[in-house]
C-alpha cells in the first residue's frame, strides 16, 4: 500500500544483529497523526522496526542498519543527525512500563530538563499537560512528590506515555505497551492511543489482534522480518490478500 | 525386596542430609566459639584500662600513663584522607570500564588485573608505597604517603563493587532515559549513577574498614616510632591503631598486653560503627528504590 504525504518514509530497511538477518528489506510509509499497527508472530522483527525509526537499535552491540528512514522528508541515518534531537521528536513507551526511580514530577520534568526546553516556573505548567495528555492527571494530582513506584502498573505505563510527551514529540512509537497489564489497564490505555492517534503519529507493535483491530486505521503485518501486507485495518482483517495474513487472523498460527 | 531396597535409599539420603547439616552448624559454631572467645578476652584485659585517660592520653614507657590518642587521631585522618583519593578514583574507573570502555582484549585484560590487583598482600603495597610515596615522590613518611598507600590497597575491591553496582541498573531504565534524547553522559550521570551510588558507597565504606585494621603496610610507611603529636595537616608525621596495638603488644611488662586489648576494643569501635554506616546508607537507599 502506498501511503501519500507520509509523515514516516521506510526505505530498504535492512537489520542485522551480528549475523543474524532481522529486518529485510522493508519499505513503507506512514501516515501522519493516524494509528499504525504492526504485528506479526513473536521474533518476526516488529519491535526492531519500530526501534529502528528511533535509531534506538545503535544501542545494542553488533547491530547494522542499511536503508534510509525519512521523517518529514529528513534522512535520520545521514551523518548531520542529531541523534539526541532525533529521539525527542520520536517518543517511544516499552513493553514493560520504566518509569525512572523517582517521584511521579521528576519523572515528568527529566526530559525537559534534558533538553533544557524551560525554566523552572514553566515546569510545573509541563508536567501537568503532560500527564493530562497521558491521562493520569486526575488520579496523581495531589501526589506528585510520590515514588513512581507506588502507581499500579497500568498508571506507571501512562506515566511512561506522560513523560514520552512532556519533551513535545510528534511521533509515538509503542511496543507491546500492554502486554504487562490486566484487561481494565489495558482498556483506559487503549482510549488513550486513539485519542493520541488524532494529535500524533502513532505506531503501535502488537501481537494482540483484536487490540490492532480496536486501536489503528493502518496494520502492517509482519513474518520473518518481511513486510506481508500492508494496508488499512478495516481491509486487512476483512479481505487479506496474502495466505499468510489470513491464516494469521484467522488464529492458524501465531 | 525391591521395596525394601528403596527404603534403604532412603535412610541413607536422609541420614547424607543430617550429615550436611551438622557440619554447617559445626563450621557456623566455630566461628562464633572464637569469635566470642577473641571478644571476652580482648574486653576482660582490655576494659580496666578503657577510660577516658587511656583516650586522651599519648603513647608513654609508663604503662598508667599510656594512651591511643595520637594513634586514634593517624587513623582517622589516614582512613579519611584514604577515602578522599580512593572514592572518586575507584568510580571513575569503573564508571569508565562499564560504560565507555570498549570490549576488546585490552579491556579485559584490564579488568582481569583489577581482579588480580585484589588479592596481592597488603605488605607489598606498604612496599610499594614505600618506595614510590615515600622516597621518589619525597612526601616522607606523612600522612598522604600512607592514605595514598592505602588508597592503592583497596582501590581494586572499590572498583569491583563499583562496576557491580553500575552494572545491577536495570537496562529499561537506560533505555527509557535514551528514548527521551538523553546523551551517553547523561544517561551515566542522572540513571546511572544516582542508582549505583548507594551500592558503591557500601563497598567503599567496607573496603576502608579492612583498610584502618591494616598493619603491615602502615609499619612500612609510617615505622614504628614514637609520634609525641596529635598530627594537624596531611604531611605530618603519623601512627595508626594498628601499630600502636602491635607496639604495645611487644613490650615486656605485662600491663602493656592489657592497653593492647583497650586498644583493640577502640578499634573494634570505630569498625562497628563504619559497618553501622554503611547498612544505614544501604537501607536508607534501598527504600527508595523498587
Amino acid at each position: 500500500m502506498v501511503v501519500k504525504k507520509a509523515k514516516i518514509d521506510i526505505q530498504d530497511l535492512n537489520v542485522w544483529f551480528g549475523s543474524k538477518h532481522v529486518i529485510k528489506n522493508i519499505s513503507m510509509g506512514i501516515k501522519p497523526k493516524a494509528v499504525t499497527a504492526v504485528m506479526g508472530p513473536s521474533g518476526c522483527g516488529k519491535t526492531t522496526l519500530i526501534r529502528a525509526i528511533n535509531r534506538l537499535n545503535e544501542l545494542i552491540r553488533g547491530s547494522k542498519t542499511t536503508g534510509e528512514i525519512y521523517i518529514d522528508k529528513e534522512a535520520i541515518y545521514s551523518k548531520d543527525t542529531d541523534v539526541f534531537d532525533l529521539r525527542r521528536r520520536v517518543g517511544m513507551v516499552f513493553q514493560k512500563p520504566n518509569p525512572f526511580p523517582k517521584s511521579i514530577y521528576d519523572n515528568i520534568a527529566f526530559g525537559p530538563k534534558l533538553h533544557k526546553m524551560v525554566d523552572e516556573e514553566d515546569l510545573d505548567t509541563i508536567v501537568e499537560r503532560s500527564l493530562k495528555g497521558g491521562a493520569l492527571w486526575d488520579e496523581v494530582k495531589n501526589r506528585l512528590n510520590d515514588n513512581a513506584f507506588s502507581l499500579s502498573g497500568g498508571q506507571q505505563q501512562r506515566l511512561c506515555i506522560a513523560r514520552a510527551l512532556a519533551v513535545e514529540p510528534d511521533i509515538i512509537l509503542m511496543d507491546e505497551p500492554c502486554s504487562a497489564l490486566d484487561p481494565a489497564s489495558t482498556s483506559k490505555i487503549e482510549t488513550l492511543i486513539r485519542e493520541l492517534g488524532e494529535k500524533y503519529t502513532v505506531i503501535i507493535v502488537t501481537h494482540n489482534l483484536q487490540q490492532a483491530a480496536r486501536v489503528s486505521d493502518l496494520t502492517a503485518f509482519m513474518y520473518v522480518g518481511e513486510l506481508v501486507e500492508y494496508d488499512s485495518t478495516k481491509r486487512l482483517f476483512e479481505k487479506p490478500e496474502s495466505e499468510l495474513a489470513e491464516e494469521y487472523i484467522t488464529g492458524k498460527f501465531g | 525386596m525391591v521395596k525394601h531396597k528403596s527404603i534403604r535409599k532412603e535412610i541413607w539420603r536422609k541420614i547424607k542430609g543430617d550429615i550436611v547439616l551438622v557440619l554447617c552448624l559445626a563450621g557456623i559454631i566455630i566461628t562464633l566459639v572464637s569469635l566470642a572467645a577473641l571478644l571476652f578476652d580482648a574486653i576482660q584485659q582490655g576494659l580496666p584500662w578503657l577510660d577516658i585517660q587511656f583516650l586522651t592520653s599519648f603513647a608513654s614507657r609508663r604503662p598508667e600513663q599510656a594512651g591511643i590518642l595520637v594513634a586514634l587521631f593517624g587513623s582517622v585522618w589516614v582512613v579519611g584522607l584514604t577515602a578522599f583519593i580512593s572514592f572518586p578514583l575507584g568510580v571513575g574507573a569503573a564508571l569508565y570500564l562499564e560504560e565507555y570502555a570498549p570490549q576488546n582484549r585490552f579491556t579485559s585484560f584490564i579488568q582481569l588485573n583489577i581482579a588480580n590487583l585484589a588479592g596481592v598482600p597488603s605488605i607489598v603495597y606498604g612496599i610499594l608505597g614505600l618506595g614510590l610515596f615515600v622516597e621518589a615522590l619525597a612526601l616522607g613518611r606523612s600522612i598522604l604517603a600512607g592514605a595514598l598507600t592505602l588508597s592503592l590497597l583497596i582501590l581494586p575491591v572499590i572498583i569491583i563493587v563499583s562496576r557491580e553496582a553500575i552494572r545491577s541498573v536495570p537496562a529499561a531504565d537506560r533505555e527509557g532515559a535514551y528514548a527521551l534524547g538523553a546523551t551517553h553522559w547523561q544517561v551515566a550521570r542522572k540513571i546511572v549513577l544516582p542508582q549505583a551510588l548507594p551500592g558503591m558507597l557500601t563497598g567503599t565504606i567496607l573496603a576502608l574498614s579492612r583498610a584502618i585494621g591494616e598493619a603491615a603496610p602502615m609499619i612500612a610507611i609510617a615505622a614504628l616510632v614514637y609520634v609525641p603529636f596529635t598530627p594537624t595537616g596531611p604531611l605530618d608525621r603519623f601512627t595508626v591503631m594498628p601499630i600502636q596495638i602491635y607496639n604495645w603488644v611487644n613490650q615486656p611488662q605485662s600491663e602493656f598486653r592489657g592497653l593492647a586489648a583497650a586498644g583493640i576494643l577502640v578499634l573494634l569501635a570505630v569498625l562497628l560503627a563504619m559497618n553501622s554506616i554503611a547498612i544505614y546508607i544501604r537501607n536508607r537507599y534501598q527504600m527508595r528504590g523498587r
